[in-house]
């Protein structure tokens, strides 16, 4: 009987090792794509010198440097000075940081709102259903930019977190009905229909079974829409509409930017290489994700019979 | 006989994420001139790899090895340019699926002529002539006309069909059929195998009949050869094999497939545990973690395949010890059921009178029409009496299914009455129905759907409890007592459902079924889209659980012979109706229906010498469209018995719907039987 166990635990452990390695091939997969670990070298440097420096730098961003004004770039100003005599570096940094804020937070809470509206309207069909996706459907045709620039009046004088609200509201469309077609896929499977048959509460089918399942999607989606939200929100900020003086983003520094670029470049390169640079390491990301969530040519390794 | 095909050593893996997966491992096996060789095997046992290797359509990450000789040439050494001239030509496929194997776009006709023209230098009008030829040889009513069809124009009975005068177009002298009847309903597979008999006739090809259903090789094959995780574990003459199994995993299948002739009685011998991953095989054989009989020396060795006599091999060093073990009945034995099983419980559980569904047909984009009905399920009458199964029957389409999920809705239905446990449906408020929930869970067909796999099958089998606020400690305590109660471990629960194989699943999917202590279980094929191996345990497992709860079961199932195993009392339906239903013993020793009578006779029984002497009723055509319903009598068009009747009768069949009325001790829709 000694064999019997003895196989019977050799038997078991490839079962036991089936789960960990999802989670694992997903990180190989993703550890294995060089310009998805660029981008996350490149965001993490970013938000580490974003909100480290200002801790050290010689300068702050709203203080001037009368010495020094519109020097280019020194020993004591890294980045250069402004026409009156602002730290360029500083001035840099502290957009980076509201960019990269503003970015994240749009992009989890248009996600998560996406998911609450597209499973649900997903899940429970009927007219429920069609109501929401009129209203998305009606939120897609309105010019979302030409929106915010009209409301910029309301919260201009507001606290920017009136931006991230503005932004999150203009962007969860498509991921909502990306998400619904998921949730009407999952809706006809038997282990929705088991729960439904059991009697539990739609609010929990929808918290307990469909969200989980889509949590790859949701990620995919977040991490894209990330990229997405920096530039809307430097578009607006670059055009005046977005943060407001005397708070500073990169949109902000590379309109006050573009006037002197040829001859000032200091003004204009820094602000709109970082941007270039996160934004792309946020599409990195993104795809990078993609990738290791769906296997597609990978296929070729799966199972066979 | 010489062998036409040699096969020696091949072995086949694929590497992939989770490790290298060992598809085949070093099979050696002949296939002669013009017999048909079975292969049976489970999912993952490596059958369908192997015949992939030989028709050299392996995926290019696969890595073979060993040989296949065929016309002096090692097929595994040739190129993709010097296969194709042989493929179609001398060694041809027939695959499962028929629908993605034919050519959407192009007609039947000319996908015939196509693979003539390839291979023969022939004209495209004589190509065109053979093609109607070979349509009228699988049997293909009016060919001329029907090779101008589309493959969507054909159902999938007719569809396998082309398959097969595509694979007999030139002439090979091997044909590969993969599971060439696996998605066909049963009266459609009958046929089907029919045709390639004469298939193998016509042109004395060799078949190499792929399949896990050892009913479908007894009736057909010569030689059978059983594999299991990559290895060919037994090979002989199908007579003999099935006679006197020799290897213990042969003796566990034979033992443990329920048969459509044998009596309820006894419970059936079941294999304990799952085939292994390919990925991680045990040491030695692989069969031995399930073996009643392994001993120490059979996890230190993989057997070699060895001869035990005339034309016979199996893969087992205690061969000779299995012979006597078998022979004294001490190997996969059959447990006999328990007495006093006939519930004596009175009262009925669910009643159906009347029921209808049917599905608008719709038409346009922006003003939708209904054009009109499918009849999905029309005059249903139903008895499920309480501690007792009922099994409903039919084929694919025939709305069984609908039938089932109509009424676990517990809404008033279209038309007709459903009460459950008393209370009629209709009648129900929302609270009422919510709590008739907990009396009335259901067990899906696949296991791997119906579970979440991103929740812990804890919290799964917990979620009903959850539901109804049962407080979180007694949630665990019940957790527990059913994963024992289904026969899984106690500290399994905290595991995902990928973890565990697809009759543990099942369990699982029983135990959360069984969480509220329902008095009525639907069972909606429980256990079709599990491995043949492990089927039995499941059986097994849900009538014990029948006798030890007193449940009711309403099974749905197109399987008679598992339906003989569990069921009492059987419902047969085709298209919308119930045509005959009665005790189970009843109606299998005396069915009165026509269709019933096929059906019946349809079933492959997995013994050669039963399954080769029986007379055959084989239906002709293949199942009406739901949409428009033959009139009168719904089987007329297919029926057998109409064309020995006098035309009053046989006139009555077409013009007025038989009603299903009470006839000896069950109840029969026939104006031919009831007179």
């Amino acid at each position: 009987m000694t064999t019997f166990d003895a196989a019977g635990a050799a038997s078991a452990a490839p079962a036991g090792e089936e789960r960990l390695s999802r989670a694992r091939l997903i990180r190989r997969r993703f550890l294995r794509n060089r310009l998805a670990l660029f981008g996350i070298a490149v965001i993490a440097t970013m938000f580490f010198v974003a909100f480290v420096s200002p801790l050290f730098a010689p300068w702050n961003y709203y203080e001037n440097d009368f010495t020094a004004l519109l020097q280019g770039p020194s020993a004591s100003h890294w980045f250069g000075t402004t026409q009156i005599g602002v730290d360029v570096f500083a001035q840099t940094m502290r957009g980076l940081q509201k960019s990269l804020i503003i970015g994240m937070l749009v992009a989890v809470f248009s996600t998560g709102l996406s998911a609450l509206v597209g499973a649900f309207a997903g899940y429970v069909q009927g007219r429920a259903d069609r109501v929401v996706m009129w209203v998305v459907d009606l939120l897609l045709v309105l010019p979302s930019f030409l929106v915010l620039v009209l409301l910029s009046r309301f919260y201009q004088t507001k606290n920017w977190l009136f931006l991230v609200f503005g932004l999150t509201v203009l962007d969860w469309m498509i991921t909502a009905r990306v998400v619904r077609g998921i949730a009407m896929s999952l809706r006809e499977r038997d282990f929705v229909r088991a729960a439904r048959y059991m009697g539990v509460p739609t609010s929990t089918i929808i918290v307990r079974h469909l969200l989980p399942n889509m949590a790859s999607i949701l990620i995919i989606a977040a991490t894209l829409n990330v990229a997405g939200a920096i530039l809307a929100e430097t578009g607006l900020s670059y055009l005046g509409f977005g943060v407001q003086a005397p708070d500073v983003s990169l949109g902000t520094l590379i309109a006050e930017g573009t006037a002197s670029a040829l001859t000032y470049p200091w003004l204009f390169v820094f602000a709109g290489g970082i941007l270039i640079l996160t934004v792309l390491a946020f599409s990195f990301i993104g795809d990078g994700v993609r990738d290791a969530f769906d296997p597609g040519s990978a296929r070729g390794g799966g199972r066979v019979e | 006989m010489s062998a036409l095909v040699e096969i020696s050593d091949l072995a086949v893996s694929f590497p992939s994420e989770a490790g290298l997966v060992r598809a085949v491992r070093g099979v050696s096996l002949d296939v002669r001139a013009g017999e048909v060789l079975g292969v049976v095997g489970e999912s993952g046992s490596g059958k369908t790899v192997m015949s992939l290797s030989v028709i050299g359509l392996l995926p290019d990450s696969a890595r073979a090895s060993g040989s296949v000789v065929f016309g002096g040439r090692d097929l595994l050494t040739l190129d993709d340019d010097e296969m194709s001239r042989l493929r179609g030509r001398e060694i041809s496929m027939v695959f499962q699926d028929p629908l993605s194997a034919l050519n959407p776009v192009h007609t039947i006709g000319r996908q015939l002529a196509e693979a003539l023209l390839i291979h023969q230098d022939v004209s495209r009008e004589v190509a065109a002539r053979r093609a109607v030829e070979l349509l009228e040889i699988v049997g293909i009513p009016r060919p001329g006309e029907r090779a101008q069809s589309y493959p969507h124009e054909f159902s999938g009975g007719m569809r396998q069909r082309v398959m097969i005068a595509l694979a007999i177009a030139n002439q090979p002298k091997v044909i590969l059929a993969d599971e060439p009847t696996t998605a066909l309903d049963v009266t459609v597979q009958a046929q089907i195998l029919d045709v390639l008999r004469t298939a193998r006739d016509m042109t004395g090809a060799a078949i190499v009949l792929v399949t896990h259903d050892l009913g479908v090789v007894a009736g057909l094959a010569d030689r059978v050869a059983i594999m299991y995780a990559g290895k060919v574990v037994e090979v002989g003459p199908v007579a003999d094999v099935y006679a006197a199994p020799a290897m213990p995993y042969t003796i566990g299948l034979l033992g443990s497939i329920p048969r459509v002739d044998a009596g309820a009685g006894d419970r059936l011998a079941s294999i304990p545990g799952a085939p292994p991953s390919p990925v991680a095989l045990p040491d030695g054989c692989a069969f031995a973690p399930r073996c009643p009989a392994a001993q120490p020396v059979c996890g230190a060795q993989i057997p070699p395949l060895a001869t035990v006599g005339p034309e016979r091999a199996i893969a087992c060093v205690r061969g000779a010890d299995i012979a006597v073990l078998r022979r004294e009945g001490r190997l996969f034995v059959a447990t006999p059921r328990p007495l006093g099983h006939a519930s004596t419980a009175d009262g009925v559980a669910i009643e159906v009178r009347g029921l209808r569904k049917t599905f608008p047909l719709l038409k346009g984009a922006v003003m939708r029409r209904r054009v009109g009905s499918v009849f999905a399920v029309d005059g249903v009458d139903l008895t499920l009496r309480a501690g007792r199964s009922l099994a409903l029957v039919g084929e694919s389409g025939c709305g069984k299914t609908t039938t089932l999920l109509e009424i676990l809705n517990l809404v008033a239905p279209e038309a007709g009455s459903i009460t459950v446990l008393g209370r009629d449906a209709a009648a129900l408020t929302k609270a009422e129905r919510l709590e008739m929930r907990k009396d009335l869970q259901i067990v899906f067909q696949d296991p791997f759907a119906s579970l979440d796999p991103r929740l812990p099958i804890g919290d799964a089998i917990a979620e009903p409890l959850r539901t109804f606020g049962v407080p979180r400690d007694r949630q665990d305590a019940r957790v527990h007592e059913l994963l024992e109660l289904v026969g899984l471990q106690r500290d399994q629960a905290t595991k995902y459902p990928a973890e565990f194989s697809g009759g543990q699943r099942q369990r699982i999917a029983i135990a959360r079924a069984l969480a509220l202590n329902p008095k009525v279980l639907a069972l909606d094929e429980p256990v079709s889209a599990l491995d043949v191996s492990v089927r039995a345990g499941v059986l097994n497992l849900l009538s014990e659980l029948q006798e030890k709860l007193s449940l009711s079961y309403l099974f749905v199932s197109h399987d008679l012979s598992v339906v003989r195993r569990i069921a009492d009392d059987i419902a047969v339906m085709y298209l919308g109706g119930i045509v005959e239903s009665g005790p189970v013993p009843e109606v299998f020793a005396r069915p009165r229906h026509p269709y019933t009578q096929a059906l019946l006779s349809a079933v492959p029984i997995p013994d050669p010498s039963v399954e080769r002497a029986r007379q055959r009723i084989v239906l002709t055509g293949d199942l009406p469209s739901p949409a428009d319903p033959p009139s009168g009598c719904r089987f007329h068009t297919r029926c057998h018995v109409r064309a020995t009747l006098a035309p009053d009768v046989s006139a009555r069949c077409v013009r007025e719907r038989p009603v299903l009325s009470a006839h000896g001790s069950g109840a029969v829709a026939c104006h031919a039987t009831l007179g």
